[in-house]
């Protein structure tokens, strides 16, 4: 019984040949679901291994604060305990995951030297014969601070006399020398100055934990040859094995990880964090090592989508069309960049919307603070960037009395517009979206709205 | 410690348990059964779900030494050989799976469902699986599959 909706191939019929569309359309079952269905599916977790060890984390207790004293004493007295894991075991201790793509600096340690940016950061890996063992021993761990100013707001954490938490030096990621990530089209201010209307209004967001029901997690298994196994749920086995060895100062080949069945990520299981201190535990202790997050980690310490305030202005004419469109985005990173600088750069290259619009400014910042580092989810960058952007939409048409969807038809991109990052646009299909979208509601256009098409130059029409 | 007897999916097993172990860790650690997740570990996520002595129960909160001289059936038992079960076989063809995770513990409260209530409604089957989280968000094609799966097993049983 396929519940598939048949193609319709109406739409851009000269850009494929016939027969093109060979599974596209058609009813394939997933090369994974029997499995799923039979419980037979390996995650991680299905796998025991004699001697298994267990780690847990001491994390801080505060949101920004200065170690003074690391005491383990009491957590290796802890019966089942085999080894207490602090910075001094991490031979590269500092990382950024982008890295990889040529990002810096290193911010982030794996755990924490002298100072703790976040309440939960790693500060002590406790590794023992039991979960029960490991959670008593980290339990045990006694951290002496000093309480420092915390930022915990993104705008807060830009103003002047804030006070600075990271060790570059800003509390904002620097890219090519610049304290944002910028767009510059046209000239916004002249825009403004020639709009019958302007409109300003500022969007914010909450962070969203993934909440996957298979909780972060990896297996460590020292192998005969030296190497280390890694069995894990990670989204991103390449980054993590290349992330991993660069953190144990070995080389790639030392590591093999095997994952690719992932209980729910959503962009949750990108970062790398649990597989550098199970490696270490494992060449430490020479056992094969569990370290997964409970349900309280996922939810308090796994990297959440970042929240984001966005300021949109725009200057409209009369007759609806978008003359001048400035963007001031902030995105919380929260207190390490993780791939943040990442998403805000998608959040600028997704500005100003598929809209032409011939004068844009845009700020997209990547902001430090002492929350919850965040991190990659579902369209990061772009889904708040397209909240904020289709809200504005939403809202000018409201006040100046236009059907909101011819509105964006015509401020809509079409191929051979030149976007306001001097590409020039292709393959867009904006305009026939909204077109069917409006028929499937009953939602009616008038014909010249109707006529309109993606790949109609601007000006011949409407 | 304590030995505990049991039948796990039609056939005795015997085990000891510690007082902390659960019955989630029995079946997945010492009885080789992995169909069984831990998601939470606290009976909120219903990826553990499993029928014993007929009712779905979160095996993550129950005491493993509580179960001795029960019936546990689990998401492996389901399927005879290369045949699935009903519920099994409209869940692939319905594709009510993503990750797979929340799977075996869906279809476990699927098969407690209508091995009480043979026709029941959508509104039923979404109570059923109530204790049961998606985070794929897939849950209209398995709340549709768990129907098929009743008309399956309703024709079935008018042969």
């Amino acid at each position: 019984m396929p519940r598939v909706n048949p193609i319709d191939g109406d739409y851009f019929r000269d850009e494929r040949k016939d027969g093109d569309f060979k599974v596209i359309g058609k009813t394939v079952q997933r090369s994974d679901a029997l499995g799923h269905v039979t419980g037979r599916t390996e995650f991680f977790e299905d796998r025991t291994f004699p001697d298994l060890a267990h780690i847990k984390i001491h994390r801080s207790a505060h949101h920004h604060a200065r170690i003074d004293a690391v005491d383990t004493s009491e957590a290796e007295r802890v019966p089942g305990v085999l080894r207490v894991i602090t910075h001094r075991d991490v031979p590269s201790n500092w990382y950024v995951v982008l890295r990889l793509i040529g990002i810096e600096p290193n911010d982030e340690p794996v755990l924490a030297e002298d100072r703790v940016l976040y309440k939960g950061e790693p500060v002590v890996a406790v590794v023992a014969d039991s979960e029960a063992a490991a959670i008593e021993g980290a339990a045990r761990v006694r951290v002496s601070y000093t309480e420092l100013p915390a930022v915990l707001d993104v705008e807060e954490a830009l103003a002047e006399g804030a006070p600075i938490i990271k060790q570059a030096g800003t509390n904002y990621f620097v890219y090519e020398g610049h304290h944002a990530r910028r767009l510059r089209f046209g000239d916004v201010e002249q825009g403004f100055a020639q709009a019958d209307h302007i409109f300003d209004w500022r969007y914010s967001s909450a962070p969203i934990e993934h909440a996957p029901t298979e909780t972060t997690g990896c297996i460590v298994v020292p192998q005969s040859s030296g190497r280390l196994l890694i069995h894990s749920n990670t989204q991103a086995a390449f980054f993590t094995l290349d992330n991993t060895a660069l953190i144990l100062d070995r080389p790639f080949s030392d590591l093999q990880v095997k994952g690719g069945t992932v209980g729910g990520g959503f962009g949750g299981k990108v970062d790398v964090m649990v597989e550098p201190l199970a490696c270490i535990a494992a060449a430490l202790t020479n056992r094969p090592v569990k370290f997964v997050y409970s349900r309280a980690e996922e939810m308090q310490v796994s990297s959440p989508r970042a929240a984001e305030r966005i300021y949109i202005k725009d200057g409209v004419m009369n007759d609806g069309r978008i003359v001048a469109r400035k963007v001031m985005l902030y995105v919380d990173a929260g207190a390490y960049s993780r791939h943040s600088p990442y998403g805000t750069t998608k959040a600028c290259a997704h500005l100003p919307g598929p809209y032409t619009i011939p004068n844009v400014y845009a700020d997209c910042h990547c902001v430090y603070t002492n929350r919850t580092p965040s991190s990659a989810m579902r369209g990061f960058g772009v889904t708040i960037a397209d909240f904020a952007l289709e809200s504005q939409m939403d809202r000018i048409a409201r006040a100046l009395g236009l059907d909101p969807l011819q509105f964006r038809l015509r401020n809509a991109y079409r191929d051979g517009d030149l976007k306001a990052h001097r590409k020039v646009a292709e393959g867009t299909a904006l305009i026939e979206v909204i077109q069917r979208a409006a028929a499937l509601v009953g939602h009616d256009l008038p014909e010249e709205y109707r006529a309109l098409s993606s790949t109609t130059p601007r000006g011949e029409a409407a | 410690m304590k030995i505990v007897n049991l039948k796990v999916n039609g056939v005795g097993k015997t085990f000891i348990a510690r007082p902390e172990t659960t019955l989630l860790l029995a079946l997945r650690e010492q009885l080789g059964l992995t169909g069984a997740k831990r998601g939470c570990a606290q009976g909120a996520c219903g990826s553990c779900t499993v029928l014993l002595d007929g009712d779905p129960v979160v095996s993550c909160l129950i005491p493993a030494m509580t179960v001795d001289g029960g019936d546990v059936a689990t998401v492996e038992g389901l399927a005879d050989g290369p045949v699935l079960s009903d519920v099994q076989q409209a869940f692939l063809d319905g594709f009510a799976t993503q990750c797979g995770f929340c799977t075996p513990g869906m279809i476990m409260s699927a098969e407690a469902l209508l091995d009480r209530n043979p026709s029941p409604t959508r509104d039923e089957v979404n109570e059923a699986i109530s204790g049961n989280v998606c985070r794929c968000t897939g849950y209209e094609p398995i709340v549709s599959a768990i129907l098929d799966a009743a008309e399956r097993r309703r024709a079935g049983a008018n042969l």
